[in-house]
């Protein structure tokens, strides 16, 4: 449907979109400049920050963002406050917006970006004290991962003894924009094949050359003549590789160059998952019953199986292998592994369980000591009497043990590496084939044990309308109402609307909604706890929070490790908060049913917002009725799933103009500028279940969210940020081109750059078995969404089957087809360290040679055969998958740098991943 | 002149993503019973490609729709009564189950009733006629986004004299997706093939049934239609086929392919037409002629003249206020960006189709381009991936 097809080999958008970047800066503000661009970069996004330099050897590199303190401020917030300079005076300036401005009382309506007619300096270029070289990092060569340096120019200045230039004039000399009298190695022209022209990615992505120069050429000039309505829509394709932040970053840099983020028509189209949850705030609450007791204990998923279904005793490569050699070698030596536990133990990231001992007898020691609960966990910490469980995922005190999958299918679809799954997690048949780390690669500050434990779980229960591998796997199964057999709530970033699921049929035979469901677990349980529990109290270990004031808790990104000395443990600013929670375990399922006190006394949170639903409290009482007597007594009653809906409706300024606008006024006393308005046409509206049932129901704009809906707008991400200069959640407050955190400068990674796919070949060797001189070839696997279900969903129904080939297939090229003497529909298996996949294959000259790709999901129960390599059949689209985590995702304590539930942390990286695919026997066995 | 009204519909092929919602919605509401298992009223099929049921178009083996006697009168492909008589019994024009692609089923009961601790059981494909193992060979859609192209769609017959034009290699790659319903033509082939004179075409609306009462099972009417869009229920012994939904058409809805499409490509709508031009149209001699006969036919529904007459004739008013506001008409007629489906067939089908645009061939030196002014988006069309040829020989009889 396109009108250019540029088909960049896989994993290596990267390498084109900063060939377009060099284009963009060299013809749209070197050559020539254009206003509308100029003033966008100038008050949106970090370009005219004032960046120190810092030296290296006979040459410098990038250190950190100048900040008020830098220049001699000491009052409160001075560490987030960043500096650029007034082109009128030439004078450092510090502007309006930055986090400095955020959670201070002095920031106090200055939170916004107004620069109150200062016109920020873009470079330094002609107002130079000295042009100083500055070495950057080049992924595409270099001996390691880590890569070579490549050395440029900067125009710098001297301020308060620092050297320093803007980020803008970094950025140049990042994308080899040659600018007169600055020193360092240029680029001669764009057909000099050095990073990033556009001859130089031609090598990389075989994406002709002219033809990346004319599509950036294309895409700046319309965004020129429409002030900003360029657009770049991504997915999975772009997601899933273990650099998919660069490939993001410098897909990112071209929409803030062009002035496109934040304008209806252009920026940001996100298309990977479609969980938006317009009414967040109320669903938040509720569904993490933040509405009896905070904080609640949230995960991110990647890191939680990474140790635990231990994937990280199986690394080829430490977290050394992608530092620069422009680093200070922080990850010399260190595993991955290492990485995390350090990350859990600065209150960075979270971890469950936190520790090696039971939270509720934590505190029972604390109340016996006489001292709080928090003091008593630092001391036993320090002392080493008590341990953070992920420094050792194999002690069978730290194992998961009771598991309950549902709404999802861990183990047939979303779970990478399902192999290491089936044989740690429950001890099941399995098809890994990866040896363990060499000694020398094992991580030092998690336990080695020396036989991996198989079969953590004792308790996997599934709740699922369908038979998939996850329940074959599991103990019991639950069977769960499909969405039209229950009342529940529905809302996509595809569309504004919030609407409802409505029961055609009541759920068949023994079926039940999953609201039932978990309302009488929690009867059955509250029983039970009434003799085996009681009331105790828990403490949970919180990582420092997004949106909250734990944002400024370690200033400049510099890691000052409590363990090593370099802090003291204090929590919440650099360790994780230790929070009291009262546990009333025989009132739980009195408590879920109704909505609890905190709502009242603590508000409603969102995106650091505070709402408080005095009203909305008082109108759940009439509409769903008052809890009679226990925990609830005089509670509005969520009795039932529609009572659930409209709280969670009631609650949340998107479906309830009331707190929108209360939102919204709350915001300007913080930001100072005009915000209330985006809710009031809609000030009276309360959207209802009831209304939902009518029809959908356009959501209302309000703060939970950044675009602006009124009069039928339709979303578009920043627009408030843009139009009102409502701050961005940065440190800057604008969009960052440029990062400091020193995990991230050790991994080179302060600018957008390319990093090229995962060098398995170099880490692993051959993984070919070459087993009776069988025709093997090894191949690029992805793992694209399926043509025929949504992820596991309806793979096995029979009209979809009937619709292709009915099962598993593999898409692969002629040329590689022909390599193993395949032939179209042949059976064949694709294998690596991590697992075997069996399946037929699909020859078409529509797949590049090099690469084959499989649907996303497939279970393991249809058309599966047992594999020739693992005797047991083979396993689906994620048996050749494993999990990895780079270090810099996990970083936190430090503005955008923050933790946030679904908002900040390691990735999947699927599709960074190689198999050796040869032909098998024709004659297959189920 | 006797003018009748005929219900139409127009395909944008520019907007078809290929996502089947059509087809299934369509089965699930038609075709979703004992019998009809291998049917598809609405299949889509990707281009280049052989299509359901396997290879169709190839006339010259299947003998569907019309052709030209010596005299230049025309006959059905596959001969006349005595040919009919003969082949009663073994009719050599009648696609086997297998080229429809034989419906297949799972042996479930493996999973299901796999006993505790069975190591991940798998199900298998065994066939839904007869529960025996099957190895899935060809299916309703086999070759869907050029799978197997280098061995099946290479056999397209519509690629014949394009072999050198089309190499089936990754960087000349083009396919695009074309959903098929039945024609409901102005000059059936299949209501001209059956003997007992089962099949019928409304005259209100021209749209195409089968009399189930009358059918006796000849299945000359599924050898006779050149699209394969009749199909023989093995469970009844009753030819059936895509009605256009009339039940919903009648009470004023869109078909169901056409109301569940996901990019909303299918336009529907009247044209009124004067059926005693239809058989000179479709006995133009000279197959590139066909379109323009085609299109005479058609009859101006604004035109003062064609209203009066109409409405002597007894057509309805609102019908021919209908037919004003067509967006059929304006698409084939009045935009001519809408072309027939095969006209060679002689059939005059009414379903037509705007072909697709498609990425430029040559992203470089693509004619049009001018990288010094990046204001110059658009490229010419023949520069496209897509052959001129190609969508000729589907759309215009090669011209």
């Amino acid at each position: 449907f396109a009108d250019d097809w540029l088909a960049a080999h896989p994993g290596t958008d990267g390498a084109l979109a900063m060939a377009m970047g060099h284009v963009i800066l060299s013809e749209f503000f070197r050559d020539r400049q254009v206003e509308y661009f100029t003033s966008y970069v100038k008050t949106y996004t970090d370009l005219p920050f004032l960046v120190t330099l810092r030296e290296h050897g006979d040459s410098h590199v990038p250190d950190r963002f100048l900040t008020a303190a830098d220049l001699g401020d000491t009052s409160d917030g001075a560490a987030h406050r960043t500096v650029l300079l007034d082109s009128a005076t030439g004078a450092p300036h510090v502007p309006n917006g930055s986090l400095g401005f955020r959670y201070t009382d002095a920031g106090r309506g200055r939170w916004n970006l107004d620069l109150g007619g200062v016109d920020p300096v873009l470079t330094l270029l002609g107002r130079h004290d000295e042009a100083v070289t500055v070495d950057l990092p080049r992924f595409d060569t270099g001996p390691t991962e880590g890569g070579s340096t490549v050395r440029r120019g900067v125009p710098a200045l001297r301020l308060s003894g620092r050297l320093v230039t803007t980020v803008f004039d970094l950025l140049m000399a990042q994308y080899a924009v040659r600018r007169d009298g600055l020193p360092g190695q240029w680029p001669t022209g764009y057909d000099d094949p050095s990073p990033y022209t556009p001859a130089w990615q031609e090598r990389i992505t075989s994406v002709p050359a002219a033809a990346c120069a004319r599509v950036a050429r294309e895409f700046a000039r319309n965004a020129e003549l429409s002030r900003g309505r360029s657009m770049i829509c991504m997915g999975a394709g772009t997601n899933h590789w273990y650099h998919s932040d660069l490939i993001y970053r410098s897909f990112l840099t071209l929409l803030m160059l062009c002035g496109c983020q934040g304008v209806n028509g252009g920026g940001w189209a996100h298309y990977v998952g479609q969980e938006k949850i317009r009414p967040i705030a109320g669903w938040f609450t509720l569904a993490f019953g933040h509405d009896w007791q905070r904080p609640a204990r949230l995960m991110a998923g990647t890191s939680y199986w990474y140790l635990h279904s231990d994937q990280w005793r199986y690394e080829r490569v430490g977290a050394g292998e992608f530092a620069t050699p422009l680093g200070r070698g922080v990850f010399a030596g260190r595993a991955f592994a290492d990485c995390l536990t350090q990350a859990h133990r600065l209150g960075w990231t979270p971890f469950h369980p936190a520790f090696d001992r039971n939270p509720l007898d934590l505190t029972d020691e604390a109340r016996r000591a006489g001292v709080p609960v928090a003091d008593h966990v630092v001391a036993q910490l320090r002392a080493g009497t008590l341990r953070f469980a992920s420094e050792d995922p194999d002690d069978p005190r730290n194992f998961p043990r009771v598991l309950t999958v549902w709404r999802a299918n861990l183990l047939g679809s979303s779970g990478k590496g399902m192999e290491y799954f089936m044989r740690h997690l429950l001890g099941a048949e399995d098809a890994v084939r990866a040896d363990e780390s060499p000694p020398h690669l094992r991580p030092d500050e998690v336990v080695w044990r020396e036989t991996a434990p198989r079969g953590k779980l004792d308790l996997l229960t599934a709740i699922d309308f369908r038979m998939t591998s996850t329940c074959t796997y599991a103990d019991v199964v639950l069977p769960a109402a499909t969405w039209y057999e229950k009342h529940d709530l529905s809302t996509t970033d595809m569309h504004p609307y919030v609407h409802s699921f409505n029961p055609a049929i009541a759920p068949p035979w023994q079926a039940r909604t999953d609201f039932d469901t978990f309302t009488m677990i929690a009867r059955e349980f509250s029983r039970l706890a009434a003799r085996h529990l009681g009331t105790r109290t828990d403490v949970v270990a919180a990582p420092l929070m997004h949106d909250t004031v734990d944002e400024t808790a370690q200033p400049g990104g510099r890691v000052r490790d409590w363990r090593a000395g370099e802090a003291e443990p204090v929590p919440g600013r650099t360790m994780p908060k230790l929070v009291e929670v009262e546990r009333d375990y025989p009132a739980v399922a009195d408590k879920m049913a109704a909505l609890g006190p905190l709502v009242d006394t603590l508000g409603v949170t969102a995106k650091g917002i505070t709402f408080t639903p005095a009203a909305e409290v008082e109108r759940l009482r009439r509409v769903n009725g008052v809890v009679r007597d226990g925990p609830g007594a005089g509670r509005p009653s969520l009795s039932r799933d529609v009572h659930l809906a409209e709280a969670i409706l009631a609650l949340s300024g998107a479906t309830n103009g009331r707190l929108a606008v209360q939102g919204w006024r709350r915001l300007e006393e913080r930001t100072g500028v005009r915000l209330a308005d985006l809710a009031e046409e809609r000030a009276e509206e309360r959207i209802t279940f009831a209304d939902t049932q009518v029809q959908p129901r356009a959501v209302i704009t309000s703060p939970e969210w950044s675009g602006a809906e009124a009069a039928g707008r339709r979303y578009s991400p920043f627009v408030v940020n843009v139009e009102r200069k409502k701050p961005w959640h940065t440190l800057t407050g604008r969009m960052h081109v440029f990062l400091d955190h020193d995990w991230i400068a050790e991994y080179g990674e302060w600018l957008p750059t390319y990093r090229p796919p995962l060098d398995y070949p170099r880490h692993l060797g051959d993984q070919r078995l070459g087993d009776g001189g069988r025709a093997e070839v090894v191949l690029r696997y992805l793992t694209p969404h399926s043509k025929w279900s949504i992820h596991s969903e309806f793979q096995d129904n029979l009209h979809m089957l009937r619709l292709f080939r009915g099962g598993p297939v593999m898409w692969m090229s002629p040329v590689d087809a022909a390599h193993l003497g395949v032939a179209d529909n042949d059976w064949i298996e694709a294998y690596n360290r991590n697992g075997v996949v069996v399946t037929r294959v699909v020859v078409t000259h529509r797949m590049p040679a090099g690469t084959v790709f499989m649907y996303h999901a497939k279970d393991r129960h249809l058309m599966t055969p047992r594999s020739e390599i693992s005797g047991w059949h083979g396993g689906s689209d994620n048996s050749p998958t494993r999990v990895t985590v780079k270090p810099t995702h996990v970083i936190g304590g430090y503005g955008q740098f923050t933790y946030g539930f679904n908002y900040y942390g390691p990735t999947g990286s699927q599709r960074d991943e190689l198999v050796v695919v040869r032909r098998r026997s024709q004659q297959v066995r189920f | 002149m006797r003018i009748m009204a005929q219900v139409a519909m127009v395909m944008n092929l520019d907007k078809c993503i290929g996502c089947h919602t059509c087809s299934v919605t369509c089965k699930q509401t038609w075709t979703n019973r004992p019998g009809a298992e291998y049917m598809y009223f609405n299949n889509v099929e990707t281009k280049p490609g052989l299509g359901y049921p396997k290879g169709y178009e190839d006339q010259r083996r299947w003998r569907g729709g019309w052709a030209l006697d010596r005299k230049g009168r025309l006959q059905l492909a596959s001969g006349g009564r005595l040919r009919k008589l003969l082949s009663i019994f073994s009719n050599p024009h009648l696609p086997p189950i297998d080229d429809f692609g034989e419906p297949w089923t799972y042996d479930y009961r493996t999973v299901i009733d796999a006993p505790l601790g069975t190591p991940n059981p798998s199900a298998h494909a065994v066939s839904a006629l007869t529960g025996k193992d099957v190895r899935l060979e060809w299916g309703s859609n086999w070759d869907d986004d050029l799978a197997g192209s280098t061995t099946v769609a290479a056999r397209d017959p519509n690629l014949a004299g394009l072999q050198e034009r089309v190499r089936m290699e990754f960087e000349q790659v083009f396919m695009f997706y074309l959903p098929r319903i039945c024609e409901h033509c102005l000059n059936p082939s299949c209501v001209a093939s059956c003997p007992s004179g089962a099949m019928y075409k409304r005259t209100e609306d021209g749209i195409v049934l089968v009399d189930q009462d009358r059918c006796r099972g000849w299945r000359f009417c599924v050898s006779g239609c050149p699209y394969k869009k009749v199909y023989f229920n093995h469970r009844t012994g009753k030819a059936e086929k895509c009605t256009f939904c009339f039940p919903r058409t009648e009470a004023g809805l869109p078909t169901i392919c056409s109301e569940t499409c996901v990019g909303r490509l299918r336009y529907l709508g009247l044209f009124l037409y004067d059926a005693d031009a239809v058989l000179p149209a479709a006995a133009t001699p000279d197959p590139r002629d066909l379109y323009a006969a085609h299109l005479s036919v058609f009859l101006d529904p604004t035109d003062p003249d064609v209203q009066a007459e109409a409405t002597r004739q007894g057509i309805p008013a609102d019908w021919i206020d209908a037919a004003v506001r067509s967006p059929v008409y304006a698409l084939a007629v009045r935009h001519r960006v809408a072309l027939p489906l095969h006209p060679e067939y002689r059939t005059l089908p009414m379903v037509w189709y705007i072909p697709p645009l498609s990425p430029v061939a040559d992203v470089v030196h693509a004619q049009g381009y001018d990288p010094a002014d990046p204001d110059r988006v658009f490229a010419a069309v023949d520069a496209l991936r897509v052959p001129l040829e190609y969508l000729a020989n589907l759309f215009t009889a090669g011209d």
